[in-house]
């Protein structure tokens, strides 16, 4: 008897993929069409964590946005902290002094690490390794526990401010420090031998989501995205901003531009950022952290409660908002994800008349579809989570 | 500064009377262009060798409300990838004709970024291959970046729930209600 081989009648499947699925922690919707297990289209549906930060900004004084600013990609609040403090800070054509440019570039590299270890750590658990991910969790908590004891607070910290930091490093915080890079350098070493040599690990992330360089140029891609694919564009190089001219580190580089060397991107930069804290801690200069500058600056309290002068300036500064003169400026920073750009427009006064930003994420988004098309159902898993798409900055 | 500015010269004699002004704000080059053959421009932005400006970073726009004339200003930042410079071009456009020409062919990027712009400001881009809303949902009415938008505007799709006070709705005074009974009965 012979088996007649029947082709099953072709049928594309549409599917709808969220907005609440428990693989893509972030609420975003993958409209799909599908042939088999095959993805033919992706069309990708964001904003429903749209809460409208830029018109929100428009109603506030210039520093009370910066909280607003911690809302927008919650892994990294202190690069967004830095990024809209200085570009605030070139509008008004000031600069902090040496120590607090030092310690916003640690503080920076610090929510760095605390980033990518919560892209990888979420990737690799979500791909089965779950070890890996419990121990970067561990590893991100040594940091997250750095920034509570700086800041008071774990996620939305709201420590930077216009002309400065809020108040100066404590005491033993570079032993913390060491001690605690000593733990994350052993705990990513044990996830680097449970992962480089992993079979499923590495059969589900090498050659899945490929894009290559032309296409991720096209699409507006920064940070390890565009990097895995060997382009060597990372604004901490291309524009310095900050004292990251006098640091000495590399930008880790991939070279096909797929999963696996976005991953590998990332955990080496965590590597280099740990470099960048160590070195800004040796040279770390000693002075104020504040820029001398009572227009921007509040009074200190004792000043506030025993002067009338102070008195005075507070209240203006709280219920009026430093004076921002007029004029529009774009500053861009290296957020963990990318180019993390704000772009202000100011009329004079107290209250921003524009404030854009460039999310990172958002654009990445918009290149997933070229990055999945072609790929089975079960590759947008890894794929979707090497983008690390935070909701709070994707859709604002 | 000085190669900057010769930039910002050598744009101004390649394009001729698509430049409408060239400014220096803040350290910035900022360059304003008119919105005819807008396209065309970006493309010689883009692949002329002396400028390489072959990366978009951002495209957004702001509305001058009652401020200026035309209203509307798209902004676009484009920037080198081997480092150097950026340029942020500016592109008035008029209220009652808001529309530009889409940069979808030269950036595929861009298709992102103007759905944003036509989501929040009503900016249309012409050409652009699938131009509906982004972040917000299709029912939504109007463009809320517009400044006279209001901000305490909701809508919702959903009517919502009837509150009154604040943080108070029937569910809860009733529950509160309840509690107190049992409260009054006890003391």
């Amino acid at each position: 008897m012979t088996v007649e081989s029947q082709e099953l009648p072709l049928e594309i499947m549409e599917l709808q993929m969220g907005p609440s699925h428990p693989a893509t922690h972030g609420t975003i919707k993958f409209n799909l069409k599908l042939e088999g297990e095959k993805v033919l289209e992706c069309d990708v549906e964001v904003g429903f964590l749209h809460r409208g930060f830029d018109k929100s900004c428009e109603q506030v004084t210039w520093t009370q946005v910066i909280p607003y600013t911690d809302r927008l990609n919650y892994a990294s609040s202190l690069i967004n902290n830095v990024g809209y403090a200085l570009a605030v800070e070139k509008l008004i054509g000031v600069e902090t002094p040496p120590r607090c440019q030092f310690i916003r570039v640690i503080v920076s590299e610090l929510a760095r690490i605390f980033d990518h270890l919560t892209c990888c750590g979420m990737a690799a658990s979500e791909l089965g390794a779950i070890t890996v991910g419990f121990y970067m969790i561990e590893a991100r908590e040594l940091i997250t526990r750095i920034i509570e004891n700086l800041t008071g607070a774990r996620l939305t910290v709201t420590y930077v401010r216009i002309g400065g930091v809020k108040h100066d490093l404590f005491h033993d915080f570079a032993e913390q420090v060491s001690r605690s890079f000593k733990i994350i350098r052993k705990l990513l070493d044990d996830c680097d031998r449970l992962l480089s040599r992993n079979r499923i690990f590495i059969d589900r992330m090498s050659n899945v989501g490929t894009i290559s360089q032309e296409t991720a140029v096209s699409y507006c891609l920064t940070g390890p995205i565009l990097r895995s694919t060997g382009i060597n564009y990372d604004i901490r190089k291309a524009y310095p901003y900050l004292v990251y001219d006098q640091m000495d580190f590399e930008v880790p580089l991939g070279k096909k531009g797929d999963n696996y060397d976005r991953f590998v991107c990332r955990i080496q930069e965590i590597e280099q950022s740990m470099k960048i804290v160590e070195q800004a801690l040796q040279q770390l200069p000693v002075g104020p952290v504040w820029i001398d500058d009572p227009r921007f600056v509040l009074p200190e309290k004792e000043k506030v409660y025993n002067s009338i002068e102070g008195l005075m300036h507070h209240f203006k500064i709280i219920m009026e908002g430093i004076q921002v003169p007029a004029g529009e400026t774009y500053l861009a920073v290296e957020g963990g994800n990318g180019e993390l750009g704000f772009y202000i427009v100011s009329e004079g006064g107290g209250r921003p008349y524009r404030i854009r930003v460039r999310p990172p994420c958002f654009i990445a988004m918009g290149a997933f579809h070229e990055m999945i098309r072609g790929y089975m159902i079960a590759d947008i898993i890894p794929t979707f989570g090497m983008i690390n798409m935070i909701g709070g900055e994707c859709d604002r | 500064m000085s190669e900057s500015g010769a930039n910002l010269q050598y744009i101004q004699e390649k394009l001729g009377a698509r430049v409408l002004d060239t400014l220096l704000l803040q350290g910035d080059e900022v360059l304003r262009l008119d919105r005819a053959g807008l396209r065309e421009s970006f493309r010689f932005l883009k692949e002329d060798a002396k400028l390489r400006l072959d990366f978009l970073s951002d495209i957004t726009a702001v509305d001058y409300w009652q401020k200026k004339e035309p209203r509307f200003e798209v902004v676009y930042q484009v920037a080198a990838l081997k480092g150097g410079w950026r340029l942020r071009v500016r592109v008035p456009v008029p209220e009652n004709d808001a529309a530009v020409e889409s940069l979808t062919p030269l950036w595929k990027g861009a298709n992102f970024l103007e759905r944003e712009v036509w989501d929040l400001f009503g900016i249309r881009f012409i050409d652009h291959p699938d131009l509906r809303r982004v972040l917000l949902y299709e029912e939504f009415q109007g463009h809320p970046l517009r400044k006279d938008y209001p901000v305490n505007l909701w809508q919702p799709l959903v009517p919502e729930r009837k509150v009154e006070g604040t943080f108070v709705d029937e569910h809860s005074q009733t529950k509160l209600l309840r509690l107190k009974q049992t409260l009054g009965n006890k003391n």
